[in-house]
């Protein structure tokens, strides 16, 4: 008789505590969520502005609506990227306009003859491989399918610097291959990312050296 | 997107060396050394730990004077096929990381620095020594730095690093072609910079499957040979010479054994 109530009075301790671990591991579980999704990203990366907020649709509209006016090919087949002042200064040797960004980009750097220090979104570190050309000239795509429509934005957005690295933590937006596709969870363009789609176009994923060098 | 990119066929490039030419100037190893950032020490007295990834080395027919012939052999990697040209080169099978992989449409091997982790199967495994270990980090003499060639990363200690035929070299060939508008690349478009470099030109660079090229020719030479045949690695690295003992000196053959009847008999044994 006696050990029955003990058994009684334990099962019940049993139910108690099983709602003190739920609560604890509730605790802990929104705790790690927000140290992984809000805090750590905080953590690791830094935000940082453009020296100059540029607005591409001003520039595609006066430039003919094409990309390639300053973000050609030089003819050893090499992607010229961001265009250099001197290339800035063939049109903007005076203000064209009253834009507080064009005067503050005529007085700091064309006044003073110094290139603008972009934030480069899409740099990469010295072991990666890309070419422009291959996928411009080769595969016919275009600009926006891995851009997006940046050629419509009025201003840049911000550059987060991963700390660590000190490259950005993105190329453009959060899901640059997808774009016109249903974002995965904001995930950012990683070497997954170009594999698959090479293997959904080409066939294959492609051998090492096609983008590490 | 997306037009299907167009595939040309695949290239098996290769290198075809005339033993006969090489005076031994090692304007090839410099030219290499230049090219893809290979790092030096201030004493390299010690060969072993030297990093090169073209190596002239130096064979003599053991003779006295005045019989003694010298013949200098440059070695860079092989950039082996493997048995049936399948990819399965020794080293390749062996990375346990996926560091280095055959690639397809080039036949070249590739070496990823950063992948790497440094536990030297490959070197284990690979029969020509064409892999080199990265004991120390590089240490580049005053503003050399500034100098090194930006299309070939720099390596760090810990990492194993070999010859690539120059591999960023075909990169930049292929997007000068993409950008005339071309799809296939000419002979001279892309070469190595030791076949360049070469006084003498005893290297000759390019397709082994294209008939207009040189090294097609070359390679189907009855003086051509490769070295450690009997390994079935296939190598796409051919010598030529014309002395059978430079001949002799590529394997280990036995007494009584003659490179040519070792030949035959592989070739008989191919066919059946």
């Amino acid at each position: 008789m006696s050990t029955q109530t003990d058994n009684q009075t334990a099962s019940a301790g049993n139910r108690s505590s099983g709602w003190v671990i739920f609560v604890f591991f509730l605790i802990g579980f929104v705790a790690s969520i927000i140290s992984g999704w809000v805090a750590f990203p905080k953590l690791l990366y830094s935000t940082k502005q453009q020296p100059i907020d540029f607005n591409h649709r001003v520039h595609v509209e006066q430039m003919g609506g094409q990309c390639d006016s300053c973000h050609y090919f030089r003819k050893d087949g090499s992607f010229a990227g961001a265009p250099t002042l001197e290339e800035c200064i063939s049109c903007h040797s005076y203000p064209m306009s009253d834009d507080p960004n064009e005067m503050k980009f005529i007085e700091e750097y064309v006044n003073q003859e110094k290139e603008v220090p972009w934030l480069i979104y899409a740099q990469q570190p010295p072991c990666v491989f890309f070419s422009h050309a291959a996928h411009v000239k080769g595969a016919d795509m275009q600009c926006q399918t891995c851009h997006g429509d940046i050629g419509s934005s009025t201003s840049l957005r911000q550059y987060q610097e991963n700390r660590i690295t000190g490259y950005s933590r993105d190329i453009w937006g959060h899901s640059m291959l997808r774009l016109g596709e249903p974002d995965h969870g904001g995930r950012h363009q990683k070497m997954n990312d170009c594999a698959e789609c090479h293997l959904k176009q080409t066939g294959s994923k492609g051998n090492c050296f096609q983008c590490h060098k | 997107m997306t037009q299907q990119p167009q595939h040309t066929k695949t290239k098996r490039y290769g290198m075809v060396i005339d033993l006969d030419k090489c005076t031994g100037c090692g304007a090839c190893m410099v030219a290499c050394y230049a090219e893809n950032n290979v790092p030096f020490k201030q004493d390299e007295t010690d060969k072993l730990l030297s990093l090169n990834w073209l190596r002239v080395m130096k064979i003599d027919n053991g003779k006295q004077f005045p019989e003694t012939e010298i013949c200098y052999i440059p070695m860079p990697c092989m950039q082996c096929d493997g048995e049936h040209m399948q990819g399965h080169s020794p080293c390749v099978s062996v990375c346990p990381a996926v560091a280095t992989d055959y690639d397809y449409p080039t036949g070249i091997v590739s070496q990823i620095y950063t992948r790497c982790f440094g536990c030297r199967y490959c070197m284990a495994a690979c029969p020509y020594h064409a892999r080199k270990f990265n004991w120390w980090d590089p240490k580049w003499p005053a503003d050399m730095k500034n100098y090194l060639n930006p299309d070939v990363s720099a390596r760090m200690r810990g990492v194993v690093e070999k010859c690539s035929f120059c591999f960023h070299r075909y990169q930049k060939a292929r997007d000068k072609a993409y950008v005339e508008g071309r799809k296939e690349l000419g002979e001279q478009d892309y070469q190595t910079a030791c076949a360049q470099a070469c006084p003498a030109g005893a290297i000759t660079f390019g397709d082994l499957k294209n008939p207009d090229h040189q090294v097609y020719r070359l390679s189907r030479d009855k003086n051509a040979f490769r070295l450690l045949e009997r390994l079935n690695t296939n190598p796409k690295v051919y010598y030529t010479s014309t002395k059978d003992w430079v001949h002799r000196s590529a394997d280990n053959y036995l007494e009584g054994e003659s490179p040519e009847q070792v030949r035959k008999a592989r070739k008989a044994a191919a066919t059946h």
